[in-house]
C-alpha cells in the first residue's frame, strides 16, 4: 500500500513539474554542420515553425563542418544526439539508416513533394526506403567579377577555348588574378575543380552510372580529361596557390583581386554581403560549341529523425513542415545558393541564384561522381580525389598517374555487380 | 643455545597495527588513474583484436595487425606516417633541443641583462594554444596576406620565399619548425633549472684550474646537465609520437599536400573517427593506437634500460 502511495506521489511530482515547464513544451534539437546558417534558423525558420506549432520548441545546434560526421556518429552511438539529424548525402546517411539510428521516412506525408532523383541521395540502393527529407542541393559553376569582365571587354565564355582565351586576356592585363583557387585545403581542387568541370567530359549521369556499373574506369579518357584541363589551370592561379586556403580564395575574389572563382552555389549569400562589385555566373564551359552541357546539381542537405528521439510525433511534424513548399520558399530565399529540391518551383529573388538555377533548364544535372557507392571502402575515393586533384594542379602527379592511382585504389575494394 | 633457537626468537613477528591510511591515501590517485588511463588503454588493446564481421564485433586475433602491415595500402599509409613522424622527431632533436640548451646556457650567463624578459618571451609560445599557434603561423606564411613574404622582401630575399606549407617537400619541415618554435621553452626551462642547480663551488674550482668560457661549458656544465638532456629527449620522443594537434590545425586531417605531413596521430584520427565521406573504423583505429603505444613503449624502455642506467650522476 505504502509503495503504491509513494509511486503515486512520485508520479504526481513528475507530472506537476512537467506541467509547470509549460504544457507539453517539447524541445527538439537539430544537429547540423551548417554553423553559417545559425542566424537564418534562429531568425526566420524556427519562428516560422514555432508560430504554427505551439508547444514545440526548436534548437539549432551546429558543429564545425569537418567534425560533424565524426561527432555525430559518436553522439548517435552514445545515444546523446539531437532529435533531428541533418543528413550528408549518400553513404554517410545510408550507414546511419542501416544501423537503425535514423528512422524510415518513406511514408512521411510530405515525401510526395520530391522527385525520385531528389530522393536518390537519401534512399537505399534499391530506392525502396527513403530516410531523409531532401532539403537543398548545390550547383557548381563559375562566379565572375562582372566589372572586371566589362573593363577587359571579355564576354562570358561558353566553350573551353573561350574560357582559356578569357583567362589569357585577364593574365595579360595583370590587374586581376585570373582564377581564385588554391590547393592547400585539397577539397577546393577536387570539388570546385574536378567535380565542377568533370560532368561535361564524363557526360554526367551516363558516365557516373557506367563507373558504378564497372563499364568505365577512372583511367578512361573521359575521366582523365578533366584532370588534363585542371593541370592547365596552374598558370592562371595566384602566386603561392599551393598554400592558398579556401578562405583565401574567397577573400581574393570578394576583395576584387581575382576575376573568376570556380564556385559552388553555396557561396552566393556570403559573396553578396562581401563583394562590392557586380557578379555573374556561368556554367562549366563545354569542350566544343554545340556539345551538351552537364552540371553538377548535387543534393547536399537532408534532414532525418533520430530513432532514439523521445518525441517522434513532434519531430515528424517538423519534418513534414520541412517537406512543405512553405519551408522551401523561406529556405531558398534566406540562403540563396541552396536550391530547394521540392517539386514545386520556388520563387527566388536573388539574381545570382536565379542564374545558377536557370542552368537546370539548359544542362543535364548530375551528382558528384564519388559520392554514391564508390566511397564505401578504404581507400576512400572521395579523399583520394581530394589529394590527387591537388597533386595534378601542383604538378606532383600527371593526370594519367593520378587517374591510375585512383583506379588502383578503387579496384582494391570495389567489385561492381556484373 | 643452538643457532636454530636464535633464529626462532628473531622470527617472532612484532605486532604492528594495519596501516590503513596508506591504502586510503593511495586510493584516489589509483582509482582516478585506473579509470581514465589504464582502463581505456586496456580497452584499446582489446578493441584492436576485434573487428566487425557481418556487423557483429568478433574476436579476430591478430588479423587487424595483418591488415595494417600486410595490406599494400594500409602499410603504405602506415610507413609513410611513421617515416614522417621520425623526420618530425629528428627535427625536434636537431633543432629544438640544441637551441633550447644554447638559450639556457646564454640565459645562465651571469652578466646578461633582462634575463627575466627573455625567459618569459621565449617561454610564452609554449603557453599558447596550438590552435592559436597554427592559425598565426598559417597567416605568417600565407603567400597572399602573410608577413613572411613582406619581411623577406625588405631584406631582398623575396625570391627565396615559397608557399612552403603547400609544397610536399618543405611542408613537413615547416610544420616541424613551427612546433619547435612553440615548444622550445620547455627544454630551455629544464636545462636552465639544471644549470642553476650546479653549485658555485664546482664552477669556482674549475675557474681555479683555469677552465673558463666555452671549455667550462663543455667540460663541467654539460656533463652535469646530461640527465636533464636525457629527460628532455624522452619527453620530446613521447610528445612527437603522440603529436596530432598542430598538424591537424595547420594542414587538416588529410595532412596534405599529398600526405606529406601525415604523422601517426593524424593517421589514427582519420582512421578512428573517419573523415568527410570516409567512415570511422574503430578496430583499425585501435590497432594503430596500439602500435603507437608499442613504439613509444619501446622508445621509453630503450632509454630507461640502455641509456639512463649508464648515465653518470654526480652528487654534491
Amino acid at each position: 500500500m505504502i509503495r503504491v502511495t509513494k509511486g503515486m506521489l512520485l508520479a504526481a511530482t513528475v507530472l506537476a513539474s512537467a506541467g509547470m515547464a509549460h504544457a507539453a513544451d517539447v524541445k527538439l534539437t537539430i544537429e547540423s554542420w551548417r554553423n553559417d546558417d545559425l542566424a537564418i534558423w534562429q531568425e526566420k525558420l524556427i519562428p516560422a515553425f514555432e508560430a504554427k506549432n505551439p508547444g514545440i520548441k526548436l534548437v539549432f545546434s551546429p558543429t564545425a563542418p569537418t567534425e560533424y560526421n565524426a561527432s555525430l556518429n559518436a553522439k548517435l552511438d552514445a545515444g546523446s544526439a539531437g532529435d533531428i539529424i541533418t543528413c550528408r548525402p549518400f553513404d554517410a546517411s545510408l550507414e546511419l539508416f542501416n544501423k537503425k539510428q535514423i528512422v524510415d521516412l518513406t511514408s512521411l506525408s510530405g515525401m510526395s513533394n520530391f522527385s525520385p532523383v531528389a530522393k536518390a541521395a537519401w534512399s537505399t540502393d534499391d530506392g525502396k526506403s527513403t530516410f531523409c527529407v531532401p532539403m537543398a542541393s548545390v550547383i557548381h559553376g563559375f562566379i565572375y567579377n562582372k566589372d572586371a569582365f566589362e573593363k577587359l571587354g571579355i564576354s562570358v565564355p561558353k566553350t573551353n577555348d573561350e574560357f582559356y582565351a578569357a583567362l589569357d586576356k585577364i593574365k595579360k592585363d595583370g590587374t586581376y588574378i585570373p582564377l581564385a583557387m588554391g590547393t592547400k585545403d585539397l577539397w577546393e581542387a577536387a570539388t570546385m575543380g574536378y567535380q565542377n568541370i568533370g560532368p561535361n567530359y564524363w557526360k554526367g549521369e551516363e558516365g557516373r552510372a557506367a563507373l558504378i556499373a564497372g563499364k568505365q574506369k577512372l583511367t578512361d579518357a573521359d575521366w582523365v580529361k578533366p584532370y588534363e584541363e585542371l593541370a592547365k589551370w596552374k598558370p592562371y592561379l595566384g602566386d603561392g596557390f599551393e598554400a592558398q586556403t579556401y578562405s583565401d580564395s574567397q577573400n581574393l575574389f570578394t576583395l576584387g583581386r581575382a576575376a573568376i572563382y570556380p564556385a559552388g552555389s553555396w557561396e552566393i549569400s556570403l559573396f553578396n554581403t562581401q563583394a562590392q562589385f557586380k557578379m555573374g555566373a556561368f556554367p562549366p564551359p563545354v569542350p566544343k560549341a554545340g556539345d551538351t552541357s552537364y552540371i553538377s546539381d548535387h543534393p547536399d542537405i537532408g534532414v532525418a529523425l533520430n530513432a532514439k528521439s523521445a518525441h517522434q510525433e513532434e519531430a515528424k511534424k517538423f519534418l513534414t513542415w520541412v517537406a512543405s513548399p512553405e519551408f522551401a520558399e523561406i529556405y531558398a530565399n534566406a540562403l540563396p545558393g541552396f536550391f530547394s529540391l521540392n517539386s514545386t518551383p520556388v520563387k527566388m529573388s536573388d539574381p545570382l541564384a536565379q542564374e545558377f538555377v536557370s542552368w537546370r533548364g539548359t544542362s543535364k544535372p548530375t551528382v558528384r561522381s564519388t559520392y554514391q557507392i564508390l566511397s564505401r571502402g578504404k581507400p576512400n575515393l572521395e579523399n583520394e580525389t581530394w589529394v590527387e586533384s591537388a597533386n595534378v594542379i601542383n604538378g606532383t602527379d600527371t593526370p594519367k598517374v593520378a587517374a591510375e592511382k585512383l583506379q588502383k585504389g578503387l579496384d582494391s575494394w570495389y567489385k561492381p555487380a556484373k | 643455545m643452538s643457532d636454530a633457537d636464535m633464529t626462532e626468537l628473531d622470527d617472532i613477528p612484532i605486532k604492528r597495527p594495519v596501516r590503513w591510511h596508506i591504502a586510503v591515501f593511495l586510493a584516489p590517485a589509483f582509482i582516478v588513474y585506473s579509470a581514465i588511463m589504464v582502463l581505456p588503454l586496456i580497452e584499446t588493446l582489446r578493441l584492436s583484436f576485434y573487428n566487425l564481421v557481418d556487423g557483429v564485433p568478433t574476436f579476430v586475433g591478430l588479423s587487424n595487425y595483418r591488415v595494417l602491415f600486410g595490406d599494400l595500402r594500409w602499410s603504405h599509409d602506415f610507413w609513410n606516417a611513421l617515416r614522417n613522424n621520425l623526420i618530425f622527431f629528428a627535427i625536434h632533436m636537431c633543432v629544438q633541443n640544441p637551441i633550447g640548451i644554447a638559450l639556457a646556457a646564454l640565459l645562465s650567463t651571469p652578466k646578461l641583462r633582462f634575463v627575466a624578459f627573455y625567459r618569459t618571451a621565449i617561454f610564452l609560445p609554449t603557453l599558447l594554444s596550438f590552435v592559436i599557434v597554427g592559425f598565426i603561423w598559417k597567416l605568417i606564411l600565407s603567400p597572399i596576406w602573410g608577413v613572411a613574404p613582406w619581411l623577406m622582401s625588405l631584406v631582398g630575399m623575396k625570391s627565396l620565399f615559397a608557399p612552403w606549407l603547400g609544397q610536399s617537400g618543405p611542408a613537413l619541415v615547416a610544420v616541424s619548425l613551427i612546433s619547435n618554435w612553440q615548444y622550445i621553452g620547455i627544454p630551455m626551462m629544464l636545462i636552465y633549472a639544471a644549470l642553476l642547480s650546479i653549485p658555485e663551488e664546482v664552477i669556482e674550482a674549475a675557474e681555479c684550474d683555469g677552465i673558463t668560457g666555452w671549455s667550462q661549458f663543455w667540460k663541467i656544465k654539460l656533463p652535469l646537465i646530461l640527465p636533464a638532456i636525457g629527460i628532455i629527449s624522452i619527453l620530446t620522443f613521447v610528445g612527437n609520437f603522440n603529436a596530432f594537434d598542430l598538424v591537424y590545425t595547420i594542414q587538416g586531417a588529410l595532412a596534405g599536400p599529398d600526405m606529406s605531413t601525415d604523422i601517426l596521430g593524424t593517421f589514427l584520427y582519420r582512421t578512428f573517427f573517419g573523415f568527410q565521406l570516409q567512415l570511422g573504423d574503430r578496430s583499425m583505429g585501435a590497432t594503430i593506437a596500439t602500435v603507437m603505444f608499442l613504439i613509444i613503449l619501446a622508445g621509453v624502455s630503450f632509454y630507461l634500460f640502455a641509456i639512463q642506467r649508464r648515465m653518470r650522476r654526480y652528487q654534491f
